[in-house]
């Protein structure tokens, strides 16, 4: 115990860490769900058979924006929108140019997992709802969404566990935070004391993160 | 009042064009009950489908008390929905709005004042008899309070016409009881025009004042269901007075020639096996038979079989003559179409696929 609070560079870096990480992990969050809700919403109401089916656009924004940016793996996307990020925020360095990347990196991500929570909206809602005469937005604002808010809830929690892991590898390329602390302090300089209290920081990160949505999910499902 | 003229709606299945509604006409006046029976595959979904206008029929009409629905444009369509108001199997309520919640959704589309929307909740609950539950989410309802909580939404934007597609098909006969009456009594305290889709006779027998039998897209048989009740020979009077399987009592009599015989109204208040037997001197024995009130009027379904040397032309003359219809069977009952417990009968009608 005494070995955490004597480390000097637990002392010294620890604090601006945690700050960088929750400052990426929230970042991002917001824009991946704020970009990542709506794409969800598009691509669902727009597959065959949706609220309003547009075939060619969906294919094209389904195959080739989100399952091609899934493919590429988090690490070199990261790397690759560098340039992306000095162009919107000024910089390559520090937590606010690495939520550029991260936010892109998640929102097909979440945009499939929203797409998934609409697709089991029961349909005899939807019938129900457009036979009371509710226009196409008033289905998707006042049945879908309101009747998948858990799952929404759900997906959100694993989005923002998600990343929390790769805010950790954000921070080797610039990003900071406790991804860079445990890199840079714990593995290359065999600090081990850092090297645990990042890691053991980073499980309780993410497990108030599950505990905290699984409550909100829970309290909002009515089923 | 609503009227069905010819309609038509044809399904494009790759190349294959499937006939799924072939000219179905009916009218229902204002204040009554139509029951709309048939099997899986005869075309009820798609009837349904054409009369919210979830789905444009190929041709003919739906008209709704002179406004014609079936050629509204697609930005009237909203408003021409809501001249119907829709109760569902599975009630189809939304599972994060409670009951009052989910009563107020239809007012909520059309901007209803807060107050007055309130005020209009209240009293549709009180009007299906969930007064108190205005606070309760659909799983902390019963099936039954569930399906109130569907018919009091249906009924929020004050519509012409409650069309309900197997209102009672996922309930016990006693819940189902209870959500005919209520139907019943609300067709008649605020004069809506009812439309029932469903394939359990029990539903026809109860609430509806007439009935289609709907097969392979068309309309087979319809009418007043005291006027089908007495056709002997049409499927719907053998599913609404079903006779049980009875083999013939053996060694009782010899084997003689069995009969049908269908009376109604008037002709049920007479004694008439007793007369055919004081009058021909003979004995008959009664092998089935099923009595029913149907729209107001007493049915009787009988099978007799008569001692072998009987003259059973005599006798079906003098029961004729009665204004009673009969005819010679054979002796083994074959079951309805319609038998309550049994609703497959798919044989007969055909499947449209």
């Amino acid at each position: 115990m005494n070995e955490i609070f004597s480390n000097p560079v637990l002392a010294k870096a620890l604090p601006e860490a945690i700050v960088e990480t929750l400052q990426m992990v929230g970042i991002s969050a917001f824009f991946t769900v704020l970009v990542g809700l709506p794409l969800g919403v598009f691509l669902h109401a727009t597959a065959p058979g949706g609220l309003r089916p547009m075939p060619v656009v969906n294919r094209v924004v389904s195959d080739i924006v989100v399952n091609i940016t899934r493919s590429i793996p988090f690490a070199i996307l990261m790397v690759a929108l560098i340039p992306l990020a000095r162009l919107l925020v000024g910089t390559s360095l520090g937590p606010v140019a690495a939520s550029v990347s991260l936010s892109i990196g998640t929102i097909p991500f979440f945009a499939r997992l929203v797409e998934a929570c609409l697709r089991d909206v029961h349909h005899g809602k939807i019938d129900a709802a457009q036979v009371m005469g509710s226009t196409r937005m008033q289905v998707i604002s006042k049945v879908m969404l309101p009747e998948s808010l858990p799952a929404l809830v759900a997906a959100a929690t694993t989005t923002v566990v998600t990343l929390v892991g790769y805010s950790a590898m954000a921070g080797l390329v610039g990003g900071g935070g406790l991804g860079k602390l445990a890199y840079n302090y714990g593995f290359q300089r065999f600090d081990v004391t850092v090297m645990i209290v990042t890691i053991v920081l980073i499980i309780v990160l993410v497990q108030v993160i599950q505990l905290t949505g699984e409550r909100i999910s829970r309290s909002l499902d009515h089923r | 009042m609503i009227t069905v003229t010819d309609l038509r709606k044809v399904y494009r299945q790759g190349k294959k064009e499937v006939v799924a509604l072939d000219g179905v006409s009916l009218s229902v006046p204002k204040g009554s009950i139509h029951g709309i029976i048939g099997h899986s595959g005869a075309g009820k979904s798609t009837l349904v489908r054409c009369l919210t206008l979830l789905d444009r029929p190929t041709s003919g009409s739906v008209n709704i008390d002179g406004t014609e629905l079936s050629s509204v444009r697609d930005s009237e369509i909203r408003a021409a929905r809501r001249r119907i108001g829709m109760v569902f199997q599975h009630a189809n309520l939304m599972d994060s709005r409670t009951a009052a919640g989910n009563v107020a959704h239809p007012l909520e589309l059309v901007k209803t004042p807060k107050d007055k929307t309130r005020e209009k909740v209240a009293e549709l609950l009180k009007l299906v008899g969930l007064e108190g539950f205005e606070n309760a989410y659909p799983s902390q309802l019963s099936g039954g309070q569930r399906q109130r909580v569907g018919i009091a939404r249906a009924l929020a934007s004050d519509p012409d016409v409650l069309l309900c597609d197997e209102p009672t098909s996922a309930l016990d006969p006693a819940t189902t009881d209870e959500i005919l009456d209520l139907i019943q009594d609300l067709t008649r305290r605020l004069q809506l025009t009812v439309l029932i889709i469903t394939h359990e006779m029990h539903v026809v027998k109860r609430v509806c004042g007439s009935v289609s039998l709907l097969a392979k897209g068309r309309v087979i048989e319809a009418g007043e269901l005291a006027d089908v009740a007495a056709e002997l020979d049409s499927k719907l009077a053998r599913a609404l007075l079903p006779l049980p399987a009875a083999e013939p009592i053996k060694g009782a009599l010899q084997a003689g020639p069995v009969l049908e015989i269908l009376f109604s109204g008037e002709s049920a208040k007479e004694p008439v096996l007793t007369g055919v037997a004081r009058h021909f001197d003979i004995d008959l024995n009664v092998l089935a038979g099923s009595v029913e009130t149907l729209g107001g009027q007493q049915f009787g379904h009988l099978r007799v079989q008569l001692a072998e040397d009987v003259d059973y032309e005599a006798v079906m003359g003098y029961l004729r003559d009665r204004g009673i219809s009969a005819k010679v069977v054979d002796a083994a009952v074959e079951p309805s179409d319609f038998a309550p417990e049994t609703p497959d009968f798919a044989a007969e009608t055909g499947d449209l696929k």
